[in-house]
């Protein structure tokens, strides 16, 4: 017997593996981390959610759904997206259930990408993005922000990196790693972008109930953007449901029917306990989605202003639930910080190049943990910083 | 200071009594000379009525018996239910006490050391009360909740603990 000798895919081969993979191997033989490496809620889900999704079980709901997912489910959605945002999206040709964000944005990616097509992504940003891009046979074009203009994209930047074979933009608001949110005026600049260059635009809108200040703004609500947008949203950070994989894509019908191709043939379906809870999330969830969201925003404020005390300056993140310091003063570069700061104070966080090269000389931290592990990680940071 | 502020310092510290001023400050975005002035006003206002420690007495293994009793009684002329509500609520044993809708006017939460105690209690202070027509009493066989705190053992994080 013996290996088959034939190389693998060479494109997915040549994908770097994500920078937070090799760091995870070194935390998690370590006791006593303080975890702010997560991208996740602390708080499990709601559990009148979840008995929901239980009953379900218990009645043997256990079973395929629709491809395009439960229609009673796509109906809240289409209802949700409505009150929300103005926006209306017919359940029974627009809207996708998906596993997750993450597939959702795959099958975006496959829909609309000829091999050699442009994607233009501002950085840093969520590690999947460029990843996605590639092994959907496009060219990912990173466009970088910086903490100068407070992690925002600027639209003549964007424009810059335009050439004929760009076929998208990609954008998430609020932001993964950095909590920047998106203001109206950029995103409608960037509509306009759009318009005037015949793009399509992957809206990543995963963080959207997670705001501090002002209220989300919808790409798919700007004036025409409905017809150029496909709206990538879920249930995992808002109703702290991320292990119940289940998500949903809203597009125009002709590359929503793209999507569903690749999805029945990859996926099928959204698991059905997951559809059952995220149905339960929409009719019941409300409460929960502002409980969490309050206690977010005092942890937020708590860790910011520990972060800018220590000397670690940090912008104040506008949406999502991470901080995005800046570790440059210490002179050690994202990896270094993150390793020492992991071996000799065990708190875990994560580089900031791991989202795109601009990241270097930030870390992500998460405030979705207890107050008190919020305030033992400032001490552990206080000492580690003092013995520099 | 807006009156979301004030809500946030309040459910703070209802929801733990200790953290410091300065940290109240942080997390809902005020000094910490605010906070403590806040504070003060509270308990000035009574808006604050006191601190204490939520405590698990099974878990130390002391005797200590909570009983819920049903109340009816009979409306005084002019003072409705506040006379004889406040003259429970004079009582030590009585740990809590509200006046309800539905079939019984007060509920009475009673604690005492031993069964029989509280049902002397009942029997001999409560009932024989003016007013008082009938009362029902249920003692606690456990407790799985109090204050919004789940009492059994706490759950771990399964979480991983970096993720993208």
């Amino acid at each position: 017997m013996s290996r088959c000798q034939r190389p693998l895919s060479q494109t997915v081969a040549a994908v770097p593996p994500s920078g937070i993979r090799r760091f995870f191997e070194l935390v998690s033989q370590m006791e006593d981390v303080i975890a702010l490496g997560v991208g996740e809620p602390d708080f499990p889900t709601p559990w009148s959610i979840a008995s929901e999704a239980v009953a379900g079980l218990k009645l043997g709901r256990t079973s395929y759904t629709s491809n395009y997912g439960l229609l009673s489910l796509r109906r809240a959605i289409s209802r949700h997206l409505q009150r929300l945002y103005q926006v209306t999206y017919d359940p029974e040709k627009e809207l996708l259930v998906t596993v997750g964000v993450s597939e959702g944005l795959d099958l975006a990616l496959r829909a609309i990408l000829n091999p050699g097509d442009e994607v233009v992504v501002p950085q840093p940003c969520y590690v999947s993005y460029v990843p996605g891009v590639i092994f959907a046979g496009g060219v990912p074009v990173p466009v970088e922000t910086s903490v100068e203009r407070g992690f925002v994209v600027s639209p003549e930047q964007v424009e810059a990196a335009l050439t004929p074979r760009t076929k998208a933009l990609l954008i998430g608001h609020p932001n993964n790693p950095t909590g920047a949110v998106l203001p109206e005026t950029t995103l409608r600049t960037l509509a306009e972008l759009a318009e005037g260059h015949d793009l399509l635009v992957i809206s990543d809108e995963i963080y959207d109930r997670l705001r501090y200040g002002t209220p989300h703004c919808c790409f798919a609500s700007l004036p025409g953007m409905k017809e150029r947008t496909i709206l990538l949203n879920g249930f995992s950070k808002a109703y702290s449901m991320t292990g119940w994989r289940v998500g949903y894509a809203a597009a125009p019908a002709e590359i929503l029917a793209l999507m569903v191709k690749i999805h029945q043939y990859t996926m099928l379906c959204a698991p059905i306990t997951g559809q059952l809870a995220a149905l339960e999330a929409l009719r019941w969830g409300e409460n929960a989605v502002r409980r969490m969201v309050r206690e977010y925003d005092r942890r937020r404020r708590f860790l910011v202003q520990g972060l800018n005390r220590l000397g670690l300056e940090c912008l104040e993140p506008q949406g999502a639930f991470y901080a995005f310091p800046s570790i440059r003063r210490t002179g050690l570069s994202s990896e270094e910080f993150c390793q020492r700061l992991l071996r000799e104070e065990r708190v875990a966080v994560v580089p900031g190049n791991a989202f795109g090269p601009c990241g270097e000389g930030h870390v992500r931290m998460t405030y979705a943990t207890s107050l008190d592990h919020l305030r033992e990680a400032l001490v552990r940071l206080e000492r580690f910083l003092s013995r520099l | 200071m807006t009156n979301e502020q004030e809500i946030a310092i309040l459910e703070i510290l209802e929801h733990n009594a200790q953290v410091s001023p300065a940290e109240i400050a942080a997390l809902v975005g005020l000094t910490a000379e605010e906070v403590e002035a806040a504070i003060q006003r509270f308990e000035e206002a009574k808006v604050i009525r006191g601190y204490g420690a939520l405590v698990d007495w099974d878990r130390l293994g002391t005797d200590r018996i909570y009983a819920f009793i049903d109340v009816r009684v009979r409306p005084q002329h002019d003072v409705g239910f506040d006379a004889i509500g406040q003259e429970i609520a004079l009582f030590d044993e009585v740990h809590s006490l509200y006046l309800m809708s539905g079939q019984h006017d007060f509920l009475v939460v009673v604690e005492g050391r031993t069964l029989r105690e509280v049902a002397t209690f009942v029997a001999e202070k409560l009932a024989p009360l003016q007013g008082v027509e009938s009362t029902a009493t249920s003692f606690v066989l456990k407790k799985y909740k109090l204050e919004g705190q789940i009492l059994g053992e706490e759950g771990e994080d399964w979480r991983l603990p970096v993720a993208p």
